[in-house]
């Protein structure tokens, strides 16, 4: 729903937060995801996280979610996918070059990033080019796994790994 | 300028010089530290290759490169490679522009590959206007890629000789790669850092939409200044011509992300032949532009007033007396032939 997108970018500072505790949750919770079996799992978690971050961000479930890189502002809601910030169409008034009822996705984004502590440098980062067979999967569950990959390769490795 | 490695068969590559990424004339003249000027080649809605010479020799001596647009404001034309790919036959130097919009990257890798080989030394990295723009709004816009995923895909064909899929290519694309900026546009802090980003993802010059409002252009350079770029991007800053004070008008209303200042339009109206001082505007701009630290070169947009480039860049006096190359400038009349 568009109106509640703009209300969790204006408290993105706590959306943020509380998604850095989830996050560190779903990395805890990855023997059980394994236990379970990802694959058996995904389907369900991804009808719940549709439904979580569909009502609050309009999600679109591109499968690879950079919420916290868009100050809680789902970059997919762009008309044009735009990844990377806006594009050179925004309004005077910052709305949609395509449409021009909507808010500027990356408008909004860049006030979401004011509100997280290090919004406006992640924002900055480069995003590389979408997978789009991740369409429709579960990006909690996806965290949960590449979190205990990292944390199993650097207990393996033993060199000191690049902080996470 | 002439280089004395300029080859003799038009259409065939220079050397590419040490520090070089293309074999182009333009990268050449902007690493020369020479100010460039580059246009826009409207493409024919027509099959006929004489259309596409027609646009190009109007702007014969006076530019160092021709942007080929990519179905630009989402209309279609004549396709930009193609487009290219004529016009290299006979040595010019076109600028390839790439849009997100029409192509996924299976189809954009492959056009980046195909330019190369015909001669392609510059190519523009672009997301491109929305379908709701251009006479096809019924069609679907793809957006597979944007611009910043583009140009790092653009860059590792380059550098890594690598697909996005990781296979790899046996011969690279020597290509020049650059993107657009709209220093007028929104959020106005963020959009240096936005260039920034780019230049990360793999830009080397920046083409900017039209910058009328000079202060506006000031406070972006200063930001790109702060972000440490300049010296590490060539930034040529967008102009044209505005025909009257009633298109300046339609353009700021209907040309996305387009700003335009009362100020400007005022002036327009005020003048007696309006056509004439919107190409006042524009010498003058190009010359205020000249004097900003980390502008490069001016990019002189004509949409149906390509003739008047020749003109408006000739009164700037920004090329100082350089000829820039175009087919026969190095070719005596006929009379003039000893043989």
């Amino acid at each position: 729903m568009y109106r509640v997108r703009l209300w969790s970018v204006r408290r993105a500072r706590g959306m943020n937060a509380f998604y850095r505790g989830f996050e560190a949750m779903l990395a805890r919770l990855h023997p059980l995801f394994e236990a379970l079996g990802y694959e058996r799992i995904e389907r369900p978690v991804a009808v719940v996280e549709h439904a979580v971050k569909g009502l609050l961000f309009d999600c679109r479930m591109c499968g690879q979610c950079i919420l916290s890189s868009s100050g809680m502002s789902c970059p997919m809601n762009c008309p044009k996918s735009l990844r990377n910030g806006p594009c050179g169409g925004v309004r005077a008034n910052g709305n949609c070059e395509v449409n021009e009822d909507m808010r500027c996705v990356w408008v909004e984004a860049y006030q979401g990033s004011v509100r997280i502590p290090g919004g406006v440098e992640a924002m900055s980062k480069v995003q590389l080019a979408v997978d789009q067979r991740q369409q429709g999967r579960s990006s909690w569950l996806r965290v949960a796994r590449e979190k205990a990959e990292e944390k199993a390769a650097a207990r393996a490795g033993g060199a000191p790994q690049a902080p996470a | 300028m002439k280089f004395d490695d300029e080859p003799i068969v038009p259409g065939y590559p220079l050397p590419i010089l040490p520090g070089h990424t293309s074999p182009g004339r333009f990268e050449r003249v902007l690493r020369a530290g020479s100010f460039a000027i580059t246009t826009e080649l409207a493409p024919p809605d027509s099959a006929d290759p004489e259309d596409v010479y027609k646009r190009a020799r109007v702007f014969d001596g006076y530019v160092d490169a021709i942007n080929a647009t990519d179905g630009s404001g989402a209309n279609c034309h004549m396709s930009s490679i193609a487009v290219c790919a004529l016009l290299t036959r006979i040595g010019y130097a076109p600028i390839m522009q790439i849009s997100c919009r029409d192509r996924n990257r299976i189809a954009i890798q492959g056009d980046i590959l195909g330019g190369a080989a015909m001669g392609v030394c510059n190519m523009l990295c672009l997301t491109g206007d929305g379908v709701q723009a251009g006479d096809h709004p019924q069609a679907k816009p793809v957006f597979d890629l944007d611009c910043v995923s583009l140009l790092e895909i653009a860059r590792n064909l380059r550098d890594e000789h690598r697909f996005q899929s990781g296979r790899k290519i046996t011969y690279a694309p020597r290509v020049f790669l650059g993107a657009a900026e709209n220093p007028s546009g929104l959020p106005h802090v963020w959009r240096a850092q936005r260039l920034a980003k780019k230049v990360t993802a793999g830009a080397q010059f920046i083409q900017t939409q039209y910058c009328y409002d000079l202060p506006l252009l000031r406070t972006f350079m200063r930001h790109v200044e702060d972000l440490g770029l300049i010296g590490k991007i060539f930034i040529l800053a967008g102009v044209g011509p505005l025909r009257s004070a009633k298109t300046a008008e339609w353009m700021r209303k209907h040309v996305p992300g387009m700003h335009v200042p009362d100020s400007i339009i005022a002036r327009i109206q005020g003048a007696a032949d309006q056509a004439r001082e919107g190409r006042n505007i524009c010498v003058e701009l190009i010359q205020q532009m000249r004097e900003i630290p980390g502008i490069s070169g001016a990019h002189v947009m004509a949409y149906r007033q390509e003739e008047s480039v020749a003109e408006i860049v000739d009164r700037s006096g920004v090329l100082q007396g350089r000829a820039p190359w175009y087919p026969g400038r190095d070719t005596p009349p006929a009379s003039q032939r000893t043989a």
